[in-house]
């Protein structure tokens, strides 16, 4: 599998999502510089976490607008997969890629911390080896989390099966107490209507490795090899 | 008191008042003017002030700093350069150091906690490091104080917020809460880098005819004298002094950092210096000075953010998010590229000479032509008068009065102000960023892997106060000690420590008496345990009307753990392991947190530290961690014996039934006394006897406590104390506070 990843002025979890990829993948990925129109070929594009231009005006609202961005909105209308981790999942919503907006946490405040995810759906690239259901725990940090959609496009989200990821205490049981910021029906991640592009607040790939007290981040690189190649 | 604009309108007649404004005595400017061999100019004035600054200078607390020790074979560079080095074997190298941002922080704590991390970042960073991980060691005042709520909540979203935005993990540290620091909070921050050790940058300009390269954010008029302002103590009117505090933007020290780093990896600079205190001032006059050359600097050619700005405040500005370089003849067009593509301002506004003086031109006008010798060399050095005190007489154990229940008293210390969890600090920062945190914040020591290797580097934050304002010997002593031992603690080689010195005005002699007191129980502490001071700073003048604030020698030490695979958590992991103490116990209670919360009273001599046996324990954990015979390990602080096993528990969700007290002391004593150079340990049964046997050779008291086993804390003769409960009363004070207050 080859991947891209995308790095930004104010990136900076661009070295953690190769590391986990590298790890997963057994070669490094190519590194793709904001101001480039072109990004190699490649069989997935990250988006990593950080604070692209500052979160100036917006989080990843400028980001959006970079030139290597067209680039990313075409790759991923033609198919190729796109996952946006934290500030690319801000990058998502704000070129229309994915649905919604990430608003200010309810408690006004940064938040780094493991929250528990229920797994919705296991039949993507992203997702399969995780059992549908399945809960597992990825770190969050972040201040601007708080997924946000208007009532019609939530129900759009839920009837398509659009929902990846749900904040969840340790049982699996999606409650307002295990919801961390607020998020509308605790939603941590979504994907678009092909299952293709990906976005999500939590932290994969901060839990892929034995010494960081948990690895369930790493099955979502390795399900993406597995089906990527 | 607004002195640039003051200054601007008086042109270039100095009256006595605008140069009193400056903050020099009149001797010390009688001294300016034999040194210069005429009457300054006023920018020149600005230039010596701020370099003559108590923040700048070290000039009352040199004579007494050389008093540590600073070197060993790990150290690569002490004091005198932007941070410390100390080697981590392999070619790799650890930069690190702390520095205050008190002052400023009290004004505007948001900025002034933001600025502070953000310059103790570039310090790390201009020495070619990589910074990988910050702390930071917070004072404040008491909890009901009208304004600790406001400066709390300040502080950790600047720290967070700068922190965060650059993708520095920020791994732990310690924060207190004090009444005697009602007026003058403490704001200490720390950063640690990693370097190749064969590619480390400094500041000595050499050669003749390089361009003196600037590069960064524009200059504004922020933080004009804000050295001054750090070098003199408060009154009513501090409030006013808000516009000398300076204005961070992380986003652009983030992308400073990568285009220093990226040039880095070219053969293209010769010296470079970031501009914090004191500036453009400081920076260029530092970097001549080391270098042994001279200094031409053409303003109009420095990337401003205002217009109109004159000499003056160019020179003293001291707008964040600044370098300045030295770069090899013909590389100019390399750098320039490097700084653009992070779209940075760029600018050549200089050159070197070999005339020994800083001259600064703007406009066609020479502003400033100062010897540099005169500026470097010729500041006044103090010998204070210091009055040392005379510490209390010993509290006896039996003179204290024991708790209707040891539980509760273990109840309610826990839910301290003092002792509850910083959990709602450390997740405002992100602590897991570059994702090599081994050891998350809540520990004794946190750990950052050494990326790439099974290396890690143990980091933490220590002083005691209270013991300080005692002692300032013993308090200073104790504070070397805790660190180290924190690093034992998860198994790491204690390397070196970086200090941030924090004390009134040195005008007094009673707060030079316990600047001199605590250096010299510092030194002795770090010969003793071979944990020497590469880098620091001083913070003097942290009072206000005539009230300082205690002595608060903050250490941050790092120390190497070889593979982390062997390290060691204060968690319990199993139930059935046995629980022992190893070291002696006297049941020391003077100036302990149980008779400061429990009795309302705080006199005797704290703990003193007996630095052999704390090497001898010390040593064997450390040992006894490497041969994996430990699950958990704890050292004893703050609050006792009883306070580290539940904090233990609390870490590991698993209860303890622990044993009886043996006489003859009171059970009181040594649960909640805080005698030194203790570890709390678990290991698996079929440990004990070989565990039994290496504290016999070391020649280290061992005392069976109990076991691992239940969801509560059990003490004979009481009903037990559910962890849930614990956890509920340790958990629930921070939020609380902050949410109503």
């Amino acid at each position: 599998m080859k991947a891209s990843v995308i790095v930004f002025p104010g990136s900076n979890c661009d070295r953690d999502a190769a590391v986990a990829l590298e790890a997963a993948t057994g070669q490094a990925p190519a590194m793709v510089w904001h101001g480039d129109s072109e990004i190699p070929a490649s069989d997935l594009i990250v988006l990593p976490g950080g604070f692209s231009y500052g979160d100036y005006l917006r989080s990843g609202a400028m980001a959006a607008h970079s030139p290597v961005m067209r680039e990313v909105v075409a790759r991923a209308r033609s198919g190729t997969p796109v996952l946006g981790i934290c500030n690319g999942f801000q990058v998502l919503t704000e070129t229309g890629l994915l649905p919604g907006v990430l608003m200010r946490n309810a408690t006004l405040k940064f938040i780094c911390k493991d929250v528990w995810l229920r797994v919705e759906r296991n039949d993507t690239a992203y997702a399969r080896r995780y059992a549908k259901g399945e809960v597992v725990k990825f770190p969050i940090a972040h201040k601007d989390g708080s997924y946000f959609a208007d009532e019609a496009a939530l129900a759009r989200l839920e009837g398509e099966g659009r929902i990846a990821f749900r904040y969840c205490d340790e049982n699996g049981e999606v409650t307002a107490d295990a919801n961390p910021n607020g998020s509308r029906r605790n939603i941590a991640g979504i994907y678009n209507e092909t299952g293709t592009v990906l976005g999500l607040m939590p932290h994969p790939e901060r839990l892929a490795d034995p010494m960081l007290s948990g690895t369930d981040g790493a099955k979502m690189f390795l399900s993406l090899v597995e089906t990527l190649h | 008191m607004n002195i640039a604009a003051g200054a601007a309108r008086a042109a270039d007649t100095l009256t006595p008042n605008i140069i009193a404004e400056h903050g020099l005595s009149a001797d010390e400017y009688q001294l300016l003017v034999a040194a210069l061999g005429r009457e300054p100019k006023l920018t020149e004035l600005g230039i010596f002030s701020v370099m003559w600054s108590e923040h700048c200078s070290y000039k009352s607390s040199r004579v007494w700093l050389k008093k540590l020790p600073t070197e060993g074979r790990q150290v690569i560079q002490g004091p005198g350069e932007n941070a410390g080095v100390v080697d981590l074997g392999d070619g790799q190298a650890a930069v690190f150091k702390m520095e205050s941002h008190n002052h400023p922080s009290y004004i505007e704590p948001y900025q002034g906690a933001a600025t502070g991390v953000g310059g103790i970042m570039r310090d790390v960073f201009t020495m070619g490091a990589r910074p990988v991980a910050n702390m930071n060691a917070l004072r404040f005042g008491a909890p009901e104080h009208a304004k600790t709520k406001h400066l709390v909540a300040g502080v950790v979203s600047g720290i967070g917020d700068y922190g965060n935005c650059m993708g520095v993990p920020t791994v732990g540290g310690e924060t207190n809460f004090d009444p005697r620091y009602n007026d003058n909070i403490l704001v200490n921050a720390m950063c640690v880098g990693l370097v190749d050790s064969g590619r480390i940058f400094k500041s000595a300009a050499k050669g003749i005819g390089h361009s003196v390269v600037y590069v960064g954010s524009k200059t504004g008029r922020d933080g004009i004298h804000g050295a001054t302002m750090a070098s003199a103590e408060f009154d009513e009117a501090s409030e006013e002094k808000r516009p000398t505090v300076q204005v961070g933007d992380p986003f652009t020290e983030k992308l400073l950092l990568e285009a220093c780093l990226e040039l880095m990896e070219e053969d293209a600079i010769v010296a470079i210096q970031d501009m914090g205190a004191a500036g453009l001032t400081s920076s260029s006059v530092e970097m001549a000075d080391k270098g042994g050359v001279g200094i031409e600097l053409e303003l109009d050619r420095v990337p401003t953010r205002e217009e109109n700005m004159t000499a003056y405040e160019m020179m003293l500005s001291e707008s964040q998010e600044r370098m300045l370089m030295v770069l090899k003849p013909g590389s100019e067009k390399a750098a320039e590229r490097v700084f653009r593509k992070w779209e940075l301002d760029f600018s050549v506004i200089g050159y070197t000479t070999d005339t020994g003086h800083l001259v600064v031109r703007h406009r066609g006008i020479v502003e400033a032509d100062i010897p540099l010798a005169a500026l470097a060399h010729a500041a006044p050095v103090y010998e204070r008068p210091f009055a040392k005190k005379e510490p209390q007489g010993v509290v006896a154990p039996e003179e204290v009065p024991p708790p209707n229940s040891m539980l509760g008293a273990l109840e309610c210390l826990m839910g301290s102000p003092h002792l509850s969890s910083r959990r709602w600090i450390w997740e405002q920062y992100d602590h897991m960023v570059m994702t090599d945190t081994v050891q998350r914040p809540g520990g004794d020591a946190a750990v950052v892997r050494v990326h790439g290797t099974k290396k890690g580097l143990a980091i933490s934050c220590d002083v005691t106060p209270r013991y300080c304002a005692a002692d300032a010997y013993e308090g200073a002593k104790q504070a070397v000690a805790e660190c180290w031992r924190n690093l034992t603690s998860v198994g790491a080689d204690p390397l070196a420590i970086t200090d941030c010195m924090n004390f009134g005005n040195p005008e007094r002699p009673e707060i030079m008496g316990e600047f001199a007191s605590a250096v010299e129980g510092m030194a002795e502490a770090c010969t003793a345990l071979s944990f020497p001071v590469v880098s620091g700073n001083v913070s003097l003048y942290n009072e206000t009307n005539g009230v300082a604030i205690p002595p608060t020698p903050a250490i941050g030490g790092i120390g190497l753990i070889p593979d982390i695979a062997a390290m060691t958590t204060v968690a319990l992991k199993r139930q059935g392991d046995v629980l022992m103490l190893l070291g002696a116990e006297a049941g020391h209670l003077g100036q302990s947190l149980y008779m400061q919360l429990m009795l309302d009273r705080t006199h005797g001599v704290p703990p003193p530290v007996d630095l052999d046996a704390e090497r001898r324990a010390g040593d064997l954990v450390r040992g006894l961690i490497r041969d994996g015979c430990l699950s958990a390990v704890h050292d004893v602080s703050d609050g006792g014996l009883l306070v580290a096993i539940a904090e233990m528990a609390l870490a590991g969700g698993h209860g303890v039934e622990l044993d009886a007290i043996p006489a003859p002391l009171p059970p009181h004593a040594l649960w909640f006394g805080e005698d030194q150079g203790r570890y709390v340990v678990a290991a698996s049964p079929d440990q004990a006897d070989a565990i039994h046997k290496a504290a016999a050779v070391a020649k280290v008291p061992l005392r069976l406590l109990g076991k691992v086993g239940g969801d509560a804390i059990k003490i004979e003769g009481e009903p037990p104390l559910p962890l849930a409960a614990l956890r509920i009363a340790h958990e629930d004070w921070l939020p609380r506070f902050m949410a109503h207050g």
